[in-house]
């Protein structure tokens, strides 16, 4: 512990390191390359490497050609562009044909920070969680982005990468194995179940040594595949410890939060809480502060946590 | 056109104010776009000083020109103009990218006085501002509408789109800058992505197009004034600027797109704008 990382960084070393086993993979980027980190791939395969310029949407049309014609193409921008700017060309001409692109997105959430609304996306998750096809992956800390990467490039099929821009702590050791649709326990428990994707691990965990000092003994999952979500994971949370918390640096409305509790809905009601983002634009502000202001602290998972578990 | 030596005087008085005001503001932010705000401050100290009608005490006037600023990056040069003008105070400026601020990193026309369209999401400003030139043309308004672009941002091919329909409904209330500085963030704008010839492009889509030096105050005013006297259809000035104009290490240097000036950068960047 102690060392830091952001999963942009992770993914900009991975995508390098995959570049020089297999040579199927291409890259694009349009006109963000040294903040998506694709620019350490670039330097190295200049070749395999496409800068579409400010232009998202033909960067995912031009990505699902590449992948039509047997490439592996990872195409990154921002979050909000790559989601938004391009979602029907990611949805009609990438998850609709089943073609084999990964959309690496960069600068997800709050934490972008002092650009403020327009480059926060918050919206991200449930865009992609909705398409057919997709697979959504947001991995908590640069270990675990640097084998999401690797994950990604093996699985056939459409990927959605969400990625941060600010250092995070790193959570894992070197012996972590990453595998699509497991989530993964951090911490054992039967009080009550955190489940946390992302940005959101770190404080999750802090909440849980919190609330131990209570003597609440927390369960802490670590959700990073958003889909296919990992149902026996919920099903024993919701047995076991009666109660869950959703945390991540989103909107409460399509990501996280709302994936838990449509599937706990239907398979095994009990109380969920989600920690996000209200239905709210972000703003620009330092990073620490726009979290505090939004609620995304672990003072908030633990009173939720609380909460839950007075809803048994 | 030659401008009166008084107005070129009094441009170029408030236009080193406000290239002072764009250093001050990043600095204190400690982030930010200085090489974007700087190679339009010339083209937007002219509008907000000699050429647009508007009303610092009453923003929301129904007959003021309209300003977009679609490479919305560049805002603390908007930021600048619209509190010399008294949109609200010069103070208020050091609260840029903090939280709970009206200056957002980018422009937010809900926060701020003065701003009339959200911007950020490159490509998007021009057809917002022919949503406004449409419908002053259908309130019979004599209002006029402008809109800068950045060079890289007509990557976009939403702005294509919108050059077309501006065309197609004969725009003649739009006019708008395209800031010809010659690099985005990933280099030079024709390693990027090329968009050479631009000027054949605009005139193609059915733009009155017009080439100037975006530092000259004759130039600037004697294009918008050619702008309104063109007849059914939409003007495209293009200017020639330099990216990060005013500030000796910051004037063509892709590495100052998007970061402030440390304390040391800050006092050369005032001494040269002094
Ligand atoms: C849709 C979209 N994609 C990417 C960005 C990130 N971005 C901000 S500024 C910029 C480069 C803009 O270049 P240019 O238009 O030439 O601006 P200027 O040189 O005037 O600063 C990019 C890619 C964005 N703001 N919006
Ligand atoms: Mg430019």
């Amino acid at each position: 512990m102690g060392e830091k990382i952001a999963t942009r960084d992770a993914y900009g070393e991975a995508l390098a390191q995959l570049g020089r086993s297999n040579p199927d993979i291409v890259v694009l980027d349009a006109d963000l390359s040294g903040s998506t980190k694709t620019a350490v791939f670039a330097r190295e395969f200049p070749q395999r490497f496409f800068n579409m310029g400010i232009a998202e949407a033909n960067m995912m049309g031009t990505a699902a050609g590449l992948a039509a014609a047997g490439k592996i193409p990872f195409a990154s921008t921002f979050a909000v562009f790559a989601t938004g700017r391009a979602f029907d060309q990611v949805r009609n001409s990438i998850c609709y044909p089943q073609l084999n692109v990964k959309i690496a997105a960069t600068h997800a959430g709050l934490t972008v920070g002092e650009d403020g609304a327009s480059h926060q996306s918050v919206e991200d998750i449930a865009l992609m969680r909705a398409l057919p096809n997709m697979t959504v992956l947001v991995p908590a800390d640069g270990v675990e982005a640097r084998l999401a990467v690797r994950a990604a490039a093996e699985h056939v099929g459409p990927v959605y990468l969400r990625l941060g821009r600010p250092k995070v702590p790193v959570i894992f050791g070197d012996d972590y194995s990453f595998e699509i649709g497991r989530a993964v326990r951090l911490r054992e428990g039967s009080d009550v179940t955190l489940a946390a994707c992302g940005y959101m691990v770190g404080p999750a965990l802090a909440a849980a040594k919190l609330l131990a000092g209570e003597g609440i003994e927390a369960r802490v999952l670590n959700m990073s595949t958003l889909k296919p979500l990992d149902g026996d994971a919920l099903l024993a949370a919701a047995r076991e410890t009666g109660a869950l918390v959703t945390a991540e640096e989103h909107s409460i409305i399509g990501g996280l939060g709302s994936a838990v509790a449509e599937f706990l809905g239907q398979e095994y009601p009990v109380p969920v809480l989600r920690v996000g983002i209200g239905d709210t634009f972000g703003e620009s502000g330092p990073p620490e502060e726009l979290l505090e202001k939004y609620g995304l602290t672990a003072g908030d998972i633990l009173a939720a946590a609380k909460k839950a578990m007075g809803m048994k | 056109m030659l401008v009166r030596a008084e107005t070129e005087a009094r441009l170029q008085e408030k236009a080193k104010n406000i290239r002072r005001h764009i250093i001050t503001m990043l600095a204190q932010a400690g982030s930010g776009h200085p090489g974007g705000s700087l190679s339009i401050a010339d083209i937007v100290t002219a509008l907000y000083f000699a050429v647009l009608k508007v009303d610092p005490a009453n923003p929301q006037w129904e007959e003021r020109d309209r300003f977009v600023l679609s490479k919305g990056h560049a805002c603390p040069v908007l930021y600048g103009a619209l509190a010399e003008a008294g949109f609200f105070p010069l103070e208020e400026l050091k609260t840029l990218r903090k939280i709970n601020s009206r200056l957002q990193g980018h422009p937010d026309m809900r926060k701020t006085p003065g701003v009339e369209m959200s911007t950020g999401s490159l490509g998007q400003g021009l057809a917002a501002a022919n949503g406004m030139a449409l419908a002053g043309k259908l309130d019979q308004r004599d209002y006029r509408v402008y809109v800068v672009l950045g060079d890289g941002e007509v990557n976009e091919g939403m702005v294509w789109e919108a050059a077309m329909a501006a065309a197609h409904y004969g725009l003649d209330n739009l006019t708008a800058f395209l800031d010809y500085n010659g690099l985005q963030i990933d280099g030079p704008v024709g390693e990027v992505m090329a968009t050479a010839p631009l000027e054949e492009k605009w005139a193609a889509f059915g733009w009155h197009v017009l080439t100037i030096d975006g530092h000259d105050f004759g130039e600037i005013l004697a294009a918008v004034e050619e702008a309104k006297k063109t007849k059914g259809q939409p003007t495209m000035i293009i200017a020639k600027t330099v990216k990060g104009r005013g500030v000796s290490f910051m004037e063509n240097e892709v590495g100052w797109h998007g970061k402030a000036p440390d304390e040391k950068q800050t006092a050369q960047a005032l001494a040269e704008l002094a």
